[in-house]
């Protein structure tokens, strides 16, 4: 199980948790999982949302290994000007 | 170790400050910007824009229009008949193009092809509109109560908490900890709100774009952009065109800073092309820049921070509110992530609400959202110090984020140069100088992220072993110069060996647009790696011609070598001699490669700037301004030089004069350079660059970008710089002489 940190206002849409545990072992099941269990977060995961794996920023490269011991975070999808 | 992570080397090439290669068709006149391309039998192509800043469109009629000679289109929403799935893209077709209502002063509502310029301006003059005006709403604080005019319904996201106006669109929220608890420890809370002004990217070449697109759904498009595979997805999915019938070729561009990261009337062109049958050109004046291209936000800001004596930030709040324009977006949720993002905090929580208002949609402006997001936190830090009266500096360094701290939006930092900054700018000669009368010194940190993303590049081998270099972004900040000297070094051959080139839509797979800084970063990387691959493919001809292994040949300086006594005994194949003999040794020679480079390094500054206030007047004038800020690996340090003092100088704009001033008829009362001040020569010193190097770790020269960094401390440097000249705390923008003289006299 890979722990996947949320930004405040998606923790309100994920039963009040900043923190949700799911079976993932790249970036695509990692999404996948988001929105099967937490059905709440699939809008916004539909807009999109960029993943920060061990510090580094990804937003679209599914076969991105992720472990279990992998600090994950949840980001608005980020965009630059 | 994989050959795409750093690797620390001696560079020969990298490093060096070549003569740019775009530089004298530049300054004589040849380079071809977007208004410079033309066509046989071209019409020219203007646009009728609403004069109201909300308005029902009851009804169009353009036959007068159409009824005039040399008038060979007039199109108007009816005209688009593909209606976009995606909500997105069916709002820049709408923002191309108004529907049933206009949003904003300058909203596009009719347009014409016509023979002549004169024409195409008398036939819009001929199309009668008929508006039903609409209570609008241009501020962002006015935009969110319940009672506000809604710009439209329906587009609320699910986060947004009962109790606000359907013009508030997003709501995000960062941080960790308990900033309550964190207030009880502090010995000094400062509470305030902060005001910033929309400003323009204020690039000096308008839009400008000339379209052609048969019956047959093939087009090509000329155009000044950030991105044409952006432009090319957007008009394809606007015109329900395949995108591989639509051929996108990029201009030079005369700047972009964000605001050609967008979409904003080239459907109309192609549009105009299609029902004409003939090309067309349309170029916006500066009037229409103003009005119809995206500034970026104007903000409303509370910040908290609580400190105690020695200077640790104890809790830290702030609640960003911006506004987006006239359609759902925006980038409140940067704001939220990057202004606490240079500190090592315990407790911290920031909120951004994105808000609609009737204003054109808003863009980027460099780091989008990251300036307004800096600006409150900075001149809140800058006041605990002066109250607490501590080191702005070394108050920094104690509470400074570094490899391991937890950002304050959420992931763990690796190697960062925060510190580096913080240090340079404490051993600088700046620091210590002295200051005269009404003179402040003010500093200031900043974050970006910075990005990869999908990119493409192919290096050819020419028959007499020169290179020609393809990549597909858009040269605004030297690109083509760096993937020069990145190709070089790998290659080991001289710089004049190589030209680079920006390739059009059909020559190369998709592209990311030239945002984000990525270009350095991704298309480096893209470039080094094609230069691998067609050195992997020379060692294989070289081998060949030995009769040995390609496992058995090196390659340096430029040619192939036996790589050991054991290979054989053989000269040196220069890159030369085997292009002479490709077509012997298996066909022409090139290399390629695709990638969505993710993983970008992130990247902080520090500004440090005095300024002079006139008590009399309450001008501002700047007298010295110093750049730290890490660029991982300078390619070619002129460039990075550049858009550091560039950022810092669009800073000073945003920060001194620059804003977009709105009647109470919400008409734009300023959409011209005379009446919208940006900084010129006389108004900036020479602005100091310091350039440190932490290399990124994802990179293998240990590139990070730099364009959008230097934009995020300038707000907050000079207003801490004012401030302190002034002896009154300035909290909104700009700060202008009437602000400054009216805080002068409040005091």
């Amino acid at each position: 199980m890979v722990a996947v940190r949320l930004w405040g206002s998606l923790a309100e849409l994920a039963d009040g948790q900043q923190t949700v545990e799911i079976e993932a072992a790249n970036l695509r099941q990692l999404l996948d999982g988001l929105a099967r269990d937490y059905p709440a977060l699939k809008p916004q995961l539909d807009r999109g949302v960029s993943v920060s794996i061990d510090g580094k920023i990804y937003n679209d490269a599914w076969a991105t290994p992720i472990s279990e011991e992998s600090e994950v975070v949840l980001l608005n999808r980020l965009v630059g000007g | 170790m994989p050959k795409d992570e750093y690797q620390s080397r001696d560079f020969r090439v990298v490093g060096t400050r070549p003569i740019r290669p775009d530089g004298i068709d530049k300054v004589t006149g040849k380079a071809r910007y977007g208004a410079d391309i033309s066509a046989p039998g071209m019409l020219w192509g203007a646009i009728l824009r609403s004069p109201h800043a909300h308005a029902r469109i009851k009804g169009i009629d353009t036959s007068k229009a159409r009824a005039m000679k040399g008038v060979k289109a007039v199109i108007t929403r009816a005209d688009f008949t593909h209606q976009p799935e995606d909500a997105d893209m069916a709002d820049i077709l709408d923002n191309c193009m108004a529907g049933d209502k206009a949003r904003y002063d300058g909203h596009a509502v009719a347009a014409v092809a016509a023979t002549s310029k004169s024409i195409a301006r008398a036939a819009l003059a001929a199309i009668e509109v008929d508006y039903e005006v609409l209570p609008h709403v241009t501020d962002v604080d006015e935009a969110m109560k319940p009672s506000a005019p809604v710009v439209e319904t329906g587009r609320q996201q699910e986060n947004v908490p009962e109790g606000y106006s359907e013009n508030v669109t997003g709501r995000s929220q960062y941080g960790h900890g308990d900033p309550e608890s964190g207030f009880e420890k502090a010995d000094l809370i400062v509470e305030r709100s902060f005001k910033t002004a929309a400003t323009h990217q204020g690039y000096i070449e308008p839009h400008a774009c000339l379209a052609t697109l048969g019956s047959d759904g093939q087009g090509d498009l000329w155009v000044c952009t950030q991105g044409h595979y952006m432009v090319r997805n957007v008009c394809a999915g606007v015109l329900g065109l395949d995108a591989g019938q639509l051929r996108v070729t990029a201009s030079e561009i005369g700047g972009g800073f964000g605001g050609k990261t967008h979409v904003w009337m080239e459907p109309t062109a192609l549009m105009l092309a299609r029902k004409s049958g003939k090309p067309v050109k349309l170029v916006m004046s500066r009037d229409e820049v103003f009005r119809a291209t995206g500034p970026t936000a104007s903000s409303s800001v509370d910040v908290k921070i609580g400190m105690t004596k020695d200077g640790t930030i104890t809790g830290a709040t702030a609640s960003y509110r911006l506004q987006a324009g006239a359609y759902p977006g925006g980038i409140a949720f940067l704001s939220a992530m990057c202004g606490f993002a240079p500190y090592d905090l315990e407790n911290v929580r920031t909120e951004g609400f994105e808000v609609m208002t009737n204003r054109p949609k808003a863009a980027a402006y460099r780091a989008p959202g990251a300036p307004m997001g800096a600006y409150p936190v900075e001149s809140v830090i800058d006041e605990l110090c002066q109250k607490l009266d501590l080191d702005p500096l070394e108050t920094r360094l104690k509470n400074a984020a570094r490899e391991g701290t937890k950002s304050s939006y959420g992931p763990t930092y690796p190697a960062i140069g925060l510190e580096a900054t913080l240090n340079a700018a404490k051993s600088h000669p700046h620091w210590s100088a002295p200051l005269g009368p009404n003179q402040g010194r003010g500093v200031a940190c900043g974050f970006w992220f910075n990005f990869g993303g999908d990119t493409c590049v192919s290096l050819m081998v020419n028959p007499d072993g020169t290179v020609s270099l393809s990549e597909g972004n858009p040269d605004i900040g030297g690109s083509r110069a760096s993937m020069t000297m990145m190709a070089a070094e790998e290659l080991g051959v001289p710089l004049d060996q190589v030209r680079t080139i920006i390739a059009d839509t059909a020559s190369l797979g998709q592209n990311e647009v030239t945002d984000g800084s990525r270009v350095t970063f991704a298309v480096g990387l893209a470039t080094i790696k094609a230069a691998r691959h067609a050195i992997q493919i020379m060692k294989e001809r070289a081998a060949m011609t030995w009769g040995i292994d390609p496992e058995a040949v090196d390659w340096r300086d430029g040619a192939a070598h036996p790589a050991g006594p054991n290979a054989g005994k053989f000269p040196p194949m220069t890159i030369k001699e085997i292009a002479a003999i490709a077509s012997n040794t298996g066909g022409p020679i090139a290399g390629h490669h695709e990638v969505n480079a993710e993983g970008a390094g992130v990247s902080f500054a520090t500004h440090m700037v005095d300024t002079e206030v006139d008590p009399e007047t309450g001008a501002v004038k700047v007298l010295r301004y110093t750049v730290f800020q890490d660029a991982g690996k300078a390619v070619h340090p002129d460039y990075v030089e550049g858009q550091f003092q560039g950022g810092a100088a669009q800073g000073i704009g945003w920060a001194i004069n620059e804003e977009y001033i709105y009647g109470d008829d919400g008409r734009l009362q300023n959409a011209g350079f005379l009446d919208y001040r940006i900084p010129v020569a006389s108004d900036l010193p020479m602005i100091e660059p310091v350039i440190l190097e932490i290399p990124n770790p994802g990179h293998p020269y240990g590139v990070r970008g730099v364009g959008e960094t230097s934009i995020v401390p300038p707000l907050a440097a000079i207003a801490n710089s004012v401030s302190r000249a002034a002896g009154v705390r300035l909290t909104s923008l700009p700060m202008s002489p009437p602000k400054v003289l009216a805080a002068l006299k409040a005091e």
